[in-house]
């Protein structure tokens, strides 16, 4: 069963993403979508033909195997529902951010690649945003990393000390402000537009239809879920098991649910209450997150806590 | 020895026959090159895995003696020097096919690697120093080669910066040599625990200049971005790889071999030094379009990351963590051996791309990789491993800065505990900037449509030339994978130093004891291979077989996307130049010229470019304060014979007065 705790998020992915467009159209007075349609949209674009530029090389092709199969891996590194972990030999927290770094130098590369402004521009965005996020989310990390000893993720999650100290308060704030720029939600993205002037992640993607478009589409819901998990696994560990005896297993993934559908919550009530902030505003915001996580580790160098 | 004395034969004999009149043969001798590379590849191997010891003696006269001396960095960093040489050898079939001077190009080639292999082997301080001379000074010419104005300057400013850095050298030489009375590097280390503290800060400092200038570390990288253009691509391949980790060399020769104990500020400040380096390096490789100083700026980015590691090491060290400094300068020799093998693979691609192009600014390239799929494709598993993305080898050597660099939280002092996941957090910063960089240097020039003549109808580089880089490209996915093959090599040299050895447990695989991390490159690409797998077989159950249709890019129904219409390189980082100008004070000129003001236009002109500071506000005004001291002591030569001979009067009487008891 511990072998494949990582189904759960290749499978849950969509639907949690189903969850916050749900939420979401609901504090906007809308009925939305159902709980399922990411699935649905999944599904139709695998059953559609492609059209791919003339211009693209085989980076264009290879660009969402790439992205998707890197976060799968990803995903067999992080402990889900147990923190026995076989795969966490594979690699610590640290490798979970380059792999991640990997599959977005793919897919800048893809946007880039059918040579149109709206990939390049998507791409310069996207990789400009990552280099005011990497700092901030690496110092969150290294705060826990550090009062843990250890970067190994089973490790991180399976210390059931004080949770809530200062400098894991200051860690978790700026590592929310992390996952909310790496999965391209407002304020920092818009995952629901498509206007030009505005889009990052969707200008890379403009050029993808059929299958290769519901890969890029699944893997970013993967990685949205993966950060969510990270999170709770770092700052929420509490109801993680360290064993893997079935009644307890389901027990723990009860409580996995109901932490997702939590942090999906709160996701949306920020989407719906917040505006997207002008490109050149993120600095400001991404940069408090810097002083944020940076603060949180002199708290817990001088305090301890 | 056996291996060491081909290794020295193979390259004369091949500088040799570089000067014969054999126009039609000549570029076949680096072949014989490359078997002397390697050759002085497997005496490093047995170097390394053998005691220290004294290997050639030169007796010239009593005072002066030519000494080689074999220890395991030294076999290390020989280790390093022929992996490059081997593959740039191979390359250079191919690239100097159609040189101008490559008869020149050969002898100095040749030269050129055996006094880089003088370098790591010197076992005193007259052979040291003459090697770094004529190591110098071979470059010197390679650099000056191409006979243009852009190489004359570029070598002028080399050989400036060079021998400012070799002042500094020769000046703590100097201070070792009076202190210790001994010109043997192994004598000098048994003594060196006699140095007073302050002696031992000014060596420090002096090292720190000397070998900085030649490693190139901010603010003293003003050559690399120079220099390595000015070069043909073979050689900038061989410095940017190689030559400049002879600085490296140097100072872990000095500081952590010949000194041993460091107090802990130096650490700290090598940390500072290194964390400075690849932050603003990658900064201005960022915002360059001419891709050999792109590639230049990276080098002054990755001796950075180096830098953090040797930091690392000596903080931690003068901490008691000896483990963990193992980790920290297994580390940085790791990412030594790596970016060799990477650097020297993007150079090379540079130059086919150049070869093939005849331009060096990316915003003439474009759709390379289908003309030139297999330069391409080396070019991009450069580009991953040098941005450290698994499960190419840059990435192990900065998990394994990072996980030293953590592992200083361990200290006893705060300065170490605030310094050491600073350095890291720059670590981070540096490699997403690394990154965006590599997306734009790989993306810009390769993808996309042909934005110039340039590269429309380029063919792919000769045979020789894809073999070269191939090698290079295989070492980058090997030495990513097996770091435990990898850190065998490095381990006989970390051991010296700290006394503490990093075992690893298999292959493929790392375990950090101390904080039970672990990393399995490896497994990661195992992983990824059945992962895709799987996938294909999932997506031809979900979907079938579909059908693809090829059209144009989604152009708004325009229909007439141009080439011109794409990305370009200096707008892909427009969103960086406007978040960090504080750091690139970005000028721009918008000249607009009308037939009637205001709606009628003739023209538009628009120039951007950044200040570099560093030049501006500290190399401008300490070259004007030179040349103004040197302008006022000018006056005493006046060219009047009579005045000289009055001053000959002067300081007769003078000696007279003050030298007379």
């Amino acid at each position: 069963m511990e072998y494949l705790q990582f189904i759960l998020i290749i499978i849950l992915s969509p639907l949690i993403n189903g969850v916050i467009r749900k939420l979401k159209a609901q504090m906007q007075g809308r009925p939305g979508p159902g709980l399922f349609q990411s699935y649905f949209d999944l599904i139709r674009l695998f059953k559609k033909d492609m059209r791919i530029s003339n211009t693209t090389s085989w980076i264009f092709g290879a660009a969402p195997y790439i992205l998707f199969t890197s976060t799968i891996v990803a995903a067999m590194i992080v402990p889900v529902i147990t923190t026995v972990s076989p795969f966490s030999v594979m690699g610590d927290i640290i490798a979970i951010i380059y792999i991640f770094a990997l599959g977005r130098f793919f897919m800048a590369l893809a946007g880039l690649d059918a040579g149109t402004a709206f990939g390049g521009e998507g791409s310069s965005r996207e990789m400009t945003v990552a280099i005011l996020v990497e700092p901030m989310l690496m110092l969150s990390i290294f705060t826990a990393a550090i009062s843990a000893g250890s970067t190994n993720i089973a490790m991180l999650a399976s210390i059931s000390g004080p949770i809530y100290t200062p400098s894991h308060i200051l860690a978790l704030s700026a590592f929310i402000i992390a996952i909310i720029a790496e999965t391209g939600r407002i304020p920092v993205d818009n995952p629901d537009t498509h206007l030009e002037l505005t889009m990052i992640h969707e200008g890379m993607v403009l050029e993808y239809s059929g299958k290769y478009l519901a890969l890029m589409e699944w893997a970013h819901y993967m990685k949205q879920m993966l950060l969510f998990t990270l999170a709770v696994d770092i700052f929420f560990p509490a109801g993680i098991i360290n064993n893997t005896e079935p009644a307890a297993l389901a027990m723990s993934f009860g409580i996995y649910l109901l932490k997702m559908f939590s942090i999906a919550f709160f996701m949306a009530i920020i989407e719906s209450s917040r505006a997207k902030m002008r490109f050149f505003q993120l600095p400001s915001l991404l940069e408090g997150g810097f002083v944020l996580a940076f603060l949180s580790l002199l708290t817990y160098i001088m305090t301890g806590r | 020895m056996t291996a060491v004395n081909t290794g020295i034969s193979c390259f004369l004999i091949a500088a040799i026959i570089s000067i014969l009149p054999l126009q039609k043969i000549k570029r076949y001798t680096y072949i014989i090159s490359s078997i002397g590379s390697l050759g002085f590849g497997l005496f490093a191997l047995s170097i390394i895995f053998s005691a220290p010891s004294k290997l050639y003696t030169l007796n010239i006269s009593s005072a002066f003696d030519f000494v080689f001396y074999g220890d395991a960095l030294s076999g290390f960093f020989l280790l390093a020097i022929s992996v490059l040489a081997f593959a740039v050898s191979i390359y250079s079939v191919g690239y100097t096919k159609d040189m101008k001077n490559p008869g020149a190009a050969g002898v100095l080639y040749n030269f050129f690697i055996l006094s880089m292999y003088a370098v790591v082997l010197s076992g005193n301080i007259i052979t040291f120093l003459i090697s770094w001379e004529t190591m110098s000074l071979l470059s010197y010419f390679l650099v000056t080669l191409q006979r243009d104005e852009e190489s004359a300057r570029a070598g002028l400013i080399y050989a400036v910066m060079t021998h400012a850095g070799t002042a500094f050298i020769i000046a703590l030489f100097l201070v070792l040599y009076t202190q210790t009375g001994s010109m043997d590097l192994a004598e000098i280390k048994l003594y060196a625990s006699h140095i007073p503290d302050t002696l031992k800060n000014l060596i420090f400092i002096f090292s720190i200049i000397g070998f900085g200038t030649k490693a190139g570390i901010i603010p003293l990288h003003t050559w690399l971005p120079r220099a390595h253009p000015a070069a043909p691509s073979n050689i900038s391949a061989l410095m940017s790889g190689v030559m400049i980790k002879t600085g490296i060399y140097g100072f872990i020769r000095i500081n952590l071999d010949i000194l041993q104990q460091s107090p802990e500020w130096w650490g700290i400040t090598v940390i500072v030094i290194g964390a400075v380096s690849c932050i603003i390096g990658m900064l201005y490789a960022l915002m360059e379009y001419d891709m050999k100083r792109l590639l230049a700026y990276c080098s002054v980015e990755n001796i950075g990351v180096i830098f953090l590691g040797i930091g690392a090491a000596m903080m931690l060290k003068s901490n008691g963590l000896y483990t963990a400094s193992s980790i920290a300068l297994a580390a940085a020799l790791y990412h030594t051996l790596n970016h060799a093998v990477f650097k020297g693979l993007l150079f090379l691609g540079t130059g086919s791309v150049m070869h093939a192009t005849h331009t060096k600014n990316m915003e003439k390239m474009g759709g390379l990789l289908k003309s030139m799929p297999y330069t391409g494709l080396f070019f991009l598993i450069g580009s991953v491993s040098i941005c450290a993305l698994p499960p190419f080898n840059g990435f192990v050597s900065e998990w394994l800065t990072y996980q030293s660099l953590l592992s200083g939280f361990n200290s006893v002092s705060i300065a170490s505990k605030i310094a050491a996941p600073l350095g890291a957090a720059a670590l981070a910063l540096t490699g997403a900037l690394a990154a965006a960089c590599f997306v734009k240097a790989f993306g810009i020039s390769f993808l996309g449509m042909p934005r110039s003549s340039h590269a429309e109808d380029v063919k792919e580089s000769s045979a020789s030339m894809i073999t070269g880089m191939g090698v290079l490209a295989l070492l980058c996915l090997v030495l990513g994978i097996f770091p435990g093959l990898t850190l065998r090599v490095i381990s006989p040299a970390v051991f010296s130093y700290t006394g503490a050895g990093i075992m690893p447990t298999g292959a493929g695989f790392l375990h950090i004891g101390g904080s039970l991390s672990d990393l399995s490159p490896a497994a990661i690409l195992i992983s990824i291979i059945i992962m895709f797998i799987t996938t294909v077989i999932f997506i031809f159950i979900a979907g079938g077989k579909r059908k693809i249709s090829y059209g144009d890019s989604w152009d708004c129904g325009i229909k007439a996307l141009t080439p011109r219409m794409q990305y370009t390189a200096t707008g892909f980082t427009k969103p960086l130049r406007m978040i960090f100008r504080k750091i690139y004070l970005p000028k721009r000129d918008l000249n607009i010229s009308y037939i009637v003001k205001p709606f009628f236009l003739s023209s538009i002109k628009y120039s951007g470019e950044i200040t570099p500071f560093l030049e501006v506000y500290i190399y401008r005004p300490l070259t004007s304060l030179i040349r103004g001291a040197a302008r006022r002591v000018s006056i005493l030569q006046s060219g009047s014979l009579h005045l000289y001979l009055g001053y000959i009067l002067a300081t007769l009487i003078l000696l007279l007065i003050f030298g007379g008891n």
